[in-house]
């Protein structure tokens, strides 16, 4: 099967915005709106592999204290206790509560270092514009943006915890600085994963780049 | 500036496609990545409005009545959404309550509002003052809105507390779940579709395809 031709070679290119596919003349212009939406059109994200690469190394860095310092403080009848998210997830194994361990290790782990993990090779083959596995790492850019955002679960428990648990003496929950941490880890890859253009997967052959 | 809308430009790897009329529940993929290039609309515009005035109220319910109500030792204590952004406000994490609230509350609430501003126009044929803003505006909310993180953190949260305290759910909880599926149902899906919609009808300097 022969495949379709790429919008660079029939001189077009596509409004992110609103998909209308216009007429290239960046060449000339430098600089074009959309004629229906008013967006600006871009061949490609503009600086994506630094600007995706410089999200994901702060999301990176954010993620080290995201996990040693504690996301909330729990006391219970007088006597208190700093919470992180690794401990909360081990408490919720060793109490038998296996589903709900493996929600919270799923959301605040695996994502986030699956998010990393893919984010990094997908940057590293696109620097070196290798041709490998093209569709699959188009597939794994796509698993990416549709699982990142879930890894916000962790800080709306904290926030749902510490609205409801305001017993004065009896019991009382506080979020504490690691949750920021995670959130921020959350926010940061994904604006690596939006930063990142996927089509810089497919553009190894182009050799007029 | 000559535009083309009778093509389609895969936005995960730049193929570009004649553009097809789908049948009903039909997806039309790319060749080169699998990405999804367009989908048939399962709703008209009636339809669509309808559910997005569902949405509205669902959107009060779930924001006014408290999501989750417990007691521990004869007191009691309930929390609404924004009550849980507000707890997460006090403390040292406190500047994440911004994008919390930003992605639990405001992004759901200005994706209902744009869309009722656009729909009842776009039912006529026409676009409404400030469609092309609107509708940018839509798309870049897209990756930002979690009423479905949200739900599945109000779960969470509850499985964690009913160890120690007694949990009952609030109606917020409810309308929390029937704003999610709503919200997945209007927002999520391909906005786009809705200036081909109203082609017709735009003056302008258009050209024909």
């Amino acid at each position: 099967m022969s495949l379709p031709p790429r919008a660079r070679q029939l001189g077009v290119v596509g409004c992110h915005a609103c998909g209308l596919v216009c007429e290239d003349k960046l060449d000339e212009t430098g600089h074009a709106d959309c004629p229906r939406c008013g967006a600006a059109l871009h061949r490609r994200r503009p600086d994506s592999l630094a600007r995706a690469g410089a999200f994901l190394l702060a999301g990176m860095i954010f993620y080290i204290p995201a996990n040693m310092l504690p996301v909330m403080y729990t006391s219970l009848l007088g006597s208190g206790s700093d919470n992180t998210i690794l401990r909360g997830v081990v408490e919720f194994w060793k109490a038998g509560s296996y589903g709900i361990a493996l929600v919270i290790f799923t959301a605040s782990v695996a994502v986030p270092c699956t998010k990393f993990l893919v984010l990094g090779l997908l940057l590293a083959t696109c620097r070196r514009r290798s041709r490998w596995a093209r569709r699959e790492r188009a597939r794994l850019y796509r698993l990416v943006e549709f699982v990142g955002y879930w890894s916000m679960l962790d800080v709306l428990v904290v926030a749902i915890v510490a609205a409801l648990v305001k017993f004065q003496a009896l019991s009382d929950i506080e979020p504490r600085l690691g949750i920021l941490f995670f959130g921020m880890v959350v926010i940061l890859t994904m604006l690596s994963a939006l930063s990142f253009d996927p089509r810089l997967i497919w553009d190894g052959d182009d050799t007029n780049r | 500036m000559k535009t083309f809308l009778n093509l389609v430009i895969c936005e995960h790897c730049d193929s570009v496609y004649r553009r097809g009329v789908p049948a009903p529940g039909e997806v039309a993929h790319c060749a080169q990545c699998a990405a999804v290039l367009y989908r048939a609309s399962r709703l008209d515009v009636e339809q669509w409005l309808a559910l997005t005035a569902a949405a509205v109220v669902a959107f009060m319910i779930a924001n006014i009545c408290p999501v989750v109500r417990i007691s521990l030792q004869g007191q009691h204590n309930e929390a609404a959404l924004w009550q849980s952004v507000a707890a997460l406000a006090h403390g040292a994490a406190a500047p994440i309550a911004v994008p919390m609230a930003l992605c639990v509350i405001l992004v759901p609430l200005m994706q209902i509002v744009l869309l009722v501003w656009v729909l009842p126009f776009a039912r006529v044929g026409r676009r409404a003052p400030g469609f092309a803003p609107a509708m940018r505006i839509l798309v870049a909310l897209r990756p930002w809105s979690m009423v479905e993180v949200g739900l599945l953190g109000i779960l969470v949260a509850t499985i964690k507390l009913s160890s120690f305290v007694e949990v009952a759910p609030g109606a917020g909880i409810w309308a929390t779940a029937a704003l999610t599926v709503l919200l997945i149902v209007i927002a999520k899906r391909d906005v786009q579709g809705l200036w081909a919609l109203t082609e017709r009808a735009a003056p302008g300097p258009m050209a024909p395809a």
